[in-house]
């Protein structure tokens, strides 16, 4: 046991961690050997980002104990987590895409004598990071932003082993790469164990995990319920830890019956990433789009409710058929849009919950341009009681509320229009499981009520439970639509995954 | 219970805020008698009116989200349109509504190119700050237009000491106060116009017409500028094309003394014209104490950064 102790690479001991009222950790342990990959692996929500938040010095555990090398490990602040020999690869990359390679890696660690840049020095120690990837022939003097993605998250993983870390730590790095960038980041993460650094690597692809990872770890609801050898274990097993029994009664199956169609996409494009879409969806029906990050279903919705242009092709909403293009006349011919991007797109997050609510038609709760607000604030009230909205009341900045709440308010918008043709990009989101549940359940509802939906999620599960039918998307084309029953995850992943190994991202 | 307290006191700021600025200067016995006399009041809310009714455009801009560094510039600008136009023997009305228009030309243009070049308001607003300057200076042959008289000069006169009527140019102020701060609370446009300056990635996915609206803005913020214009000119009696430099960053000032935010979707009119009336009541104070103008200028801008970062505070807390 001791000797086991001293051998660990990272031991984290009942950490637990809670937000307010929400208990985002309750118990977590994990212990990565030396020189080994261990893969982090659980639902969205599970904890895995508050988890590397406390590993990574970005938050404080309120409980447990964490050890680095047999020392009590305690990072004050990200650089000092860092200094301690903990690096970060975070999902989205974080480079200064205007400075150059150079100057990206060597961040916040220029080597300089009396405040001046010792230029060789930078160039030496760069190189060397970037020689330690098998990437030394990379131009350091190019602009980072005129980089690949591939390149740049090279760039990125470089300027982390400038501190020769003990443990690197990263989150979903595959997220935004093609196959064939994929394998490259594989062998360099080979390349990296092989030179006896510790990798954590956290994915919710468990294909990925098996092929590079040696061990692992599973979270679910703040807590580690499974782990150990990666090689022994069945996806099956991983697969059950990962969302327990009660997971599959989170999707309703409501009886519903397809109508007609209500909206006909055909050859759509729209520059940059949609290349071409045709898919029909029918009243009643909830049509899933699957596919990576980056493979145009947020384009082809943004296309569909005339966010952006469309460069060929046509959407047709079936009871408008000749209606022009724009958001405001999609909302009058009853189509309504959930933006996968709460904070940035979907919410006005200074103004109030009512305001927010009814933005679409506030110029119904009056006359003459006047608006009553006792009018306006009681269509909010009857959706913040149905849907179970905790808010102190429909005054109360839209901010303040917690994100699933945030959520219900913006999907109430689109009940509250009405529209019969809802576009949701990633309901569920970073909501909380309860919320969750109340969208799925929601979302039956809807379809019940003869309403169609299409849903764009990564999270696969989400989409065999709720759709009746999914079609996936690779690389800006819509390739395949079946019937739910026809799906499996795997098949999705294959499809989502294409096998031609050119760039995602033009 | 305690929220309550809160929202009450966010509501209070500017108002403590302008009681605390009075009872400085009505402590020193020898000018307390003087300065809080009504017809030192009477001056100073005369002497409120520009910066107030330029607020009142700057408001709804700010509150949208944007920003019009040109309102100096299109004050001179106006007040010398104004002037050009008294000489030639225009009717009042006339002359009036040529000078609104005058400023609503002005806003427009700004808010044509900021949404149409989706350029930066700070940016083209510097550029018409320019502009508008030079085409003043222009108009004017580079000095002041003089007429020989107008009804116009007798509405923002405070020189009768034993009247106790305000001048026309307070209840134009008071009376547009009104009224903007219901359109912007209580109507379709006031609360897209919030929308706008709160997300406006959000307002355009509600269906706003993002585009149109900001030009509007603008452009309803250019007329009253054009009207802070009339009583410039109403207040100096003739058209100058030097004067209100710099009167953009007091209005400015003012707004966000009164609570508004420079990232948008937060600003109220109330808040505003208190906001004026505490910059009016500094301006007037100091010079009651005969204090050097600097003082003036540092203590105005120690008022600023306090404000803000009081309203900061209050924000943090709740």
């Amino acid at each position: 046991m001791n000797q086991a102790a001293t051998r660990a690479a990272l031991r984290l001991a009942g950490i637990a961690k809670s937000f307010g009222a929400t208990q985002a950790l309750r118990g977590v342990s994990l212990e990565v050997v030396p020189g080994t990959v261990h893969a982090l692996i659980g639902e969205n929500g599970a904890g895995k980002s508050t988890l590397m938040k406390i590993l990574s010095g970005a938050h404080a555990a309120d409980a447990g104990t964490m050890e680095l090398g047999g020392q009590p490990y305690q990072p004050q602040n990200p650089h000092d987590a860092r200094l301690k020999g903990v690096a970060m690869i975070y999902q989205e990359l974080n480079l200064a895409l205007h400075l150059s390679a150079r100057e990206n890696i060597l961040l916040g660690a220029e080597p300089a004598k009396f405040g001046w840049l010792d230029r060789r020095q930078s160039r030496d120690r760069a190189r060397e990071a970037l020689a330690q990837l098998g990437h030394e022939s990379l131009d350091l003097e190019r602009q980072a932003g005129s980089f690949s993605i591939a390149e740049q998250q090279v760039i990125e993983i470089a300027r982390a082993l400038l501190t020769k870390p003990q443990v690197l730590i990263m989150d979903e790095p595959t997220s935004s790469l093609t196959q064939a960038d994929t394998e490259r980041l594989f062998a360099t993460i080979q390349r990296l164990r092989a030179q006896g650094v510790s990798i954590i690597y956290i994915s919710h692809f468990l294909e990925e995990c098996r092929r590079i990872a040696d061990r692992f770890t599973v979270l679910k609801d703040g807590e580690t319920v499974g782990g150990g050898e990666l090689a022994g274990a069945s996806l099956d097993h991983i697969v059950t830890l990962m969302t327990g029994r009660e997971v599959k009664d989170l999707y309703p199956r409501s009886a519903h019956e397809l109508g007609p169609a209500v909206l006909e996409i055909k050859q759509a494009a729209s520059a940059p990433r949609l290349k071409r879409a045709s898919l029909q969806v029918r009243a009643g029906e909830i049509f899933g789009l699957a596919g990576l990050i980056g493979a145009g279903r947020t384009d082809l919705l943004r296309a569909v409710f005339a966010l952006d242009p469309l460069a060929a092709g046509e959407v047709c909403v079936v009871s408008a058929p000749a209606a022009t293009a724009t958001p405001r006349a999609r909302w009058n011919q009853g189509v309504g849009f959930l933006s996968e991007n709460r904070k940035e797109e979907g919410l006005m997050l200074s103004q109030s919950i009512a305001d927010n609510l009814t933005l679409t038609k506030q110029e119904t709760f009056g006359r003459f341009g006047w608006i009553s607000a006792r009018r306006q604030r009681i269509a909010a009230q009857q959706w913040v009681e149905t849907l179970r909205v905790k808010c102190r009341d429909v005054t109360q900045p839209i901010g303040q509320l917690s994100g699933g709440n945030q959520q219900k308010v913006a999907i109430a918008r689109l009940l509250e229009h009405p529209a019969k043709i809802f576009l949701l990009d990633e309901p569920t989101r970073g909501i909380d499981v309860g919320s969750k549940a109340q969208i799925y359940e929601l979302i039956g509802e809807l379809a019940a009520a003869g309403k169609a939906v299409v849903i764009v999620s990564s999270y696969l599960p989400e989409l065999l439970g709720l759709c009746d039918t999914i079609g996936v998307m690779c690389r800006g084309e819509l390739t395949a639509v079946r019937p739910r029953q026809q799906w499996t995850e795997q098949e999705i992943m294959r499809a989502a995954t294409g096998s031609a190994a050119d760039p995602l991202r033009a | 219970m305690n929220d309550r307290l809160k929202t009450l006191l966010a509501k209070a700021g500017p108002f403590l805020g302008l009681i605390i600025v009075i009872g400085l200067f009505a402590i020193p016995t020898e000018t307390r008698e003087i300065f809080l006399s009504y017809h030192n009041f009477k001056i100073i809310f005369t002497q409120t009116v520009i910066v107030a009714i330029g607020a009142l455009g700057m408001t709804l801009i700010i509150v949208s989200g944007g920003i019009d560094l040109s309102v100096g510039s299109a004050i001179a600008l106006t007040s010398v349109v104004g002037a050009m136009l008294v000489q030639r023997g225009w009717g009042t009305a006339s002359v009036v509504l040529a000078m609104i228009s005058a400023g609503g030309a002005i806003g427009l243009l700004n808010g044509a190119a900021i949404a149409g070049l989706r350029m930066m308001p700070f940016i083209i607003t510097l550029g018409t700050l320019g502009i508008a300057r030079g085409v003043a200076k222009w108009l004017a042959e580079n000095q002041t237009v003089n007429y020989e008289t107008s009804v116009i000069n007798q509405w923002m006169t405070t020189a009768d000491p034993f009247s106790y009527a305000l001048p026309a140019g307070v209840w134009v102020t008071l009376g547009l106060a009104i009224l903007t701060a219901l359109v912007l609370n209580r109507t379709v446009l006031g609360r897209h116009i919030f929308a706008l300056g709160s997300n406006e990635a959000t307002a355009r996915l509600c269906g706003v017409p993002t585009v149109r609206l900001k030009i509007l803005v603008y452009a309803l913020a250019g007329c009253f500028f054009g009207l802070a214009g009339l009583f410039q000119l109403s207040r100096l009696r003739q058209g100058d094309p030097t004067v209100a430099v710099g009167l953009e960053l007091d209005i400015i000032a003012a707004v966000i003394i009164g609570g508004a935010s420079l990232s948008g979707g937060v600003g109220t009119i109330l808040g505003s014209m208190i906001g004026a009336l505490i910059m009016a009541v500094l301006r007037n104070g100091t010079q009651m104490m005969e204090w050097q103008t600097y003082f003036q200028e540092i203590i105005i801008g120690l008022v600023i950064i306090v404000a803000v970062f009081v309203d900061r505070l209050r924000q943090g807390k709740s």
